[in-house]
């Protein structure tokens, strides 16, 4: 069996995906990163070989999501896209004709705009970066729900209630003001998922022409409560796709796919990336008083990556010692 | 005395030459840098915007090298950049870093005001001198324009990652030690020559994308993350809206100089979006977009530090503008908490958005 890999790094989950060359997903995995990304990835691996057929042949492998560089450096990727292409190339390809794409993952939420299956404008959330999903992650254990039931609780709330969405710490401030007056639970998730949606609208939608069909993916769109709050602020259907929370890694391999293609062989370092030893060793260049933490990746005792310094001094002299070979 | 000024850019290598013409002891404070930025978020106001920040910053690592006045560009209008310099005068007075305070307003009239203001520094030298002072710190701040303006065109085709930045730094280094304007020409050759020899393969195509929006982020590449560098690294040529010579010739001449573009130029397209003054640069912002997209550029970015007001006048009425010129715009708001790695998804994603839209006019129009 031949076909490709697709690795998101995010900071929460890590996913990946084995496509075969139909471009259908044969395997998907959903890991907990727990900030380690490369034990993650390594972990993932082996999962995956154990699964795969034994004969599996991969035409190429692509890497995207904030560890997009490291994971793609440690296993050799053939595309190192980032996460808002990705997502735009997945959800084309699994919703053809798709106009929006509603992304809300742990950390970072996103719009993306399609016309005429090309991005035509996006959005990410600037300056704050309180996760809507780490936020619902940390209120449903608040309320001691798991956050799986999150979602069909809300969709119990027969009156909303009206919560501050502004930021998180508002809105976390006024539910539990709301609890303390007597509201039932579901009307307060049901009001929850309401603001984070206006929120999101308002914040990082920022007048944006929203357009039918909308996708909506990212971790967040396991939650049917969040879903329903949208088909009402928009008025429009909103759909899940079947791989909404690994919608990266599908992009990653579809882009991995497409650069193959091009007859430039697949520079993947095999499933034997799973037993080598990568260490992270940091050390603080004192060159000048912005004493940047650089950040030195060995494979097997070798020095394969550095990056973090903000002149180049490190990350060059590696980049100019790989011309000369 | 011993004069030191806030950093913004290569403004240091114009306003050091300026003033050592004129004989007077001058201290540049240390690049900024993380230990800046540290010591101005400490000692400033929460809320207040970056540059405040980073100017707190440069004035303490100032006084530890034996600077003892300031000197500071005032404004007037709803950006709060206005009073910085008294604000910032009154938060080091607390910490015991003590000033003298000279604030160059600028000239509501006529070119004479900013004379007087420039008196408290340079004393009773002869007017003579001091225009020649003026002249010569003018004509160094046109210099690095036109080397930075080669770099932007130069990094996006080098042969050797990082071989740019470092001939342009070089470069900088070779106008700020010329003394006289003899030296200058001759250092100002020899900086283009610098450049000229960067290995690069000239005729590669690149996109071109402008950078508009708040002065200092724009100058200062500590307070925009060395945006340039990234785009030209991507592939991009870049052009930014702001450049020093131009300010200067804006705000402080009142447009005496002939022969170098002013921003008047955006202030004359911003009419059917904007057209009043919103402080700061916000109306040159809307205005610059338009420009930039009836040049033929792919893209543009705005830069603003958080909080600041006129260019979030500017950022509401961008997508407007964006839709009918047909060009986008990406904002990017600058702040002590601003992640790197955070911006570079956005500059890619953004720089993959101008590609495929270029290659889809390309491919209609062929």
């Amino acid at each position: 069996m031949k076909g490709y890999l697709g690795i998101d790094v995010g900071s929460v989950s890590t996913n990946i995906v084995f496509m075969n060359e139909a471009t259908e997903v044969l395997e998907s995995l959903y890991l907990r990163t727990n900030g380690q990304p490369v034990a993650t990835v390594q972990r993932g691996l082996k999962q995956l070989r154990s699964k795969l057929p034994a004969n599996t042949i991969v035409k190429g492998v692509g890497t995207t999501g904030s560890g997009r560089q490291l994971i793609g450096i440690v296993t050799g990727a053939d595309a190192i896209k980032n996460e808002i292409t990705a997502h735009a190339v997945a959800a084309s390809h699994l919703v053809p004709g798709v106009q929006t794409v509603l992304e809300i993952g742990g950390q970072d939420s996103k719009i993306i705009i399609l016309r005429d299956g090309v991005v035509a404008d996006f959005a990410m959330n600037t300056v704050c970066a309180a996760g809507t999903g780490s936020f619902l992650d940390q209120q449903a254990s608040r309320l001691n729900i798991a956050i799986e039931e999150f979602g069909d609780l809300a969709l119990k709330g027969r009156s909303p209630v009206r919560i501050a969405g502004r930021c998180a710490v508002f809105a976390e401030s006024d539910m539990i003001h709301k609890q303390q007056m007597g509201f039932n639970l579901e009307d307060i998730l049901a009001g929850l998922c309401e603001a984070l949606v206006r929120n999101y609208l308002n914040n990082v939608g920022k007048g944006k022409e929203i357009r039918g069909p909308v996708v909506f993916q990212g971790g967040v769109a396991a939650n049917v409560g969040m879903r329903k709050a949208f088909e009402k602020a928009l008025g429009l259907p909103v759909q899940v796709p079947k791989y909404y929370n690994v919608m990266g890694a599908v992009g990653a391999a579809l882009l991995a796919k497409e650069t193959v293609s091009k007859g430039i062989p697949t520079r993947f370092k095999g499933f034997g990336v799973a037993d080598v030893e990568y260490k992270a060793g940091t050390f603080e260049c004192d060159g000048c008083p912005n004493l940047c933490e650089v950040i030195e990746m060995t494979e097997a005792g070798q020095v394969i990556a550095r990056w973090g310094d903000r002149c180049g001094k490190w990350a060059n002299a590696l980049a100019a010692s790989e011309a000369a070979i | 005395m011993k004069v030191t000024f806030p950093h913004m850019g290569y403004m240091y290598v114009s306003l050091k030459g300026m003033l050592e013409y004129l004989g007077i002891d001058v201290v540049v404070p240390p690049a900024c840098s993380k230990k800046t930025l540290t010591l101005g978020v400490k000692h400033s106001p929460e809320f207040a915007c970056l540059p405040l920040k980073l100017n707190i910053g440069n004035f303490i690592e100032a006084k530890e090298l034996g600077a003892d006045t300031i000197m500071m560009a005032g404004g007037c209008g709803p950006c709060r950049f206005g009073y910085y310099a008294y604000v910032e005068n009154e938060i080091l007075k607390d910490l015991k870093v003590d000033y003298n305070l000279v604030v160059m307003e600028p000239p509501e009239k006529h070119i004479g005001e900013l004379l007087g203001r420039i008196r408290k520094i340079t004393g009773n030298r002869p007017w003579l001198q001091i225009i020649k002072a003026l002249r010569f710190g003018f004509l160094k701040a046109k210099a690095v324009d036109e080397v930075e303006v080669l770099s932007f065109q130069i990094r996006p085709r080098e042969l050797v990652r990082g071989s740019t930045d470092r001939a342009l730094q070089k470069a900088i280094n070779l106008i700020d030690e010329a003394k006289t304007t003899t030296e200058l020409t001759i250092a100002l050759e020899r900086a283009k020559e610098l450049m000229r020899v960067v290995p690069a393969e000239r005729e590669r195509p690149a996109l071109r994308v402008a950078l508009i929006g708040e002065i200092y982020t724009l100058l200062e590449p500590y307070a925009n993350v060395n945006i340039e560098r990234h785009l030209g690294q991507l592939g991009v040529e870049v052009d930014r809206s702001m450049m020093l010579s131009q300010w200067v010739n804006d705000h402080l001449f009142m447009g005496l100089v002939r022969n170098i573009p002013s921003s008047d130029r955006f202030k004359k397209v911003a009419a059917p979006y904007l057209n009043h003054f919103v402080g700061g640069h916000g109306l040159e912002t809307v205005g610059s977009a338009v420009w930039y997209a009836r040049q033929g550029y792919d893209g543009a970015i705005q830069v603003l530090p958080f909080t600041c007001m006129p260019e979030i006048v500017a950022q509401s009425i961008l997508p407007k503008v964006s839709a009918e010129v047909d060009m986008p715009i990406m904002t990017l708001i600058m702040d002590e908490h601003s992640g790197e790695a955070g911006l570079i998804t956005r500059l890619e994603a953004f720089i993959d958005l101008l590609k495929r839209k270029k290659e889809q006019k390309e491919a209609l129009t062929s």
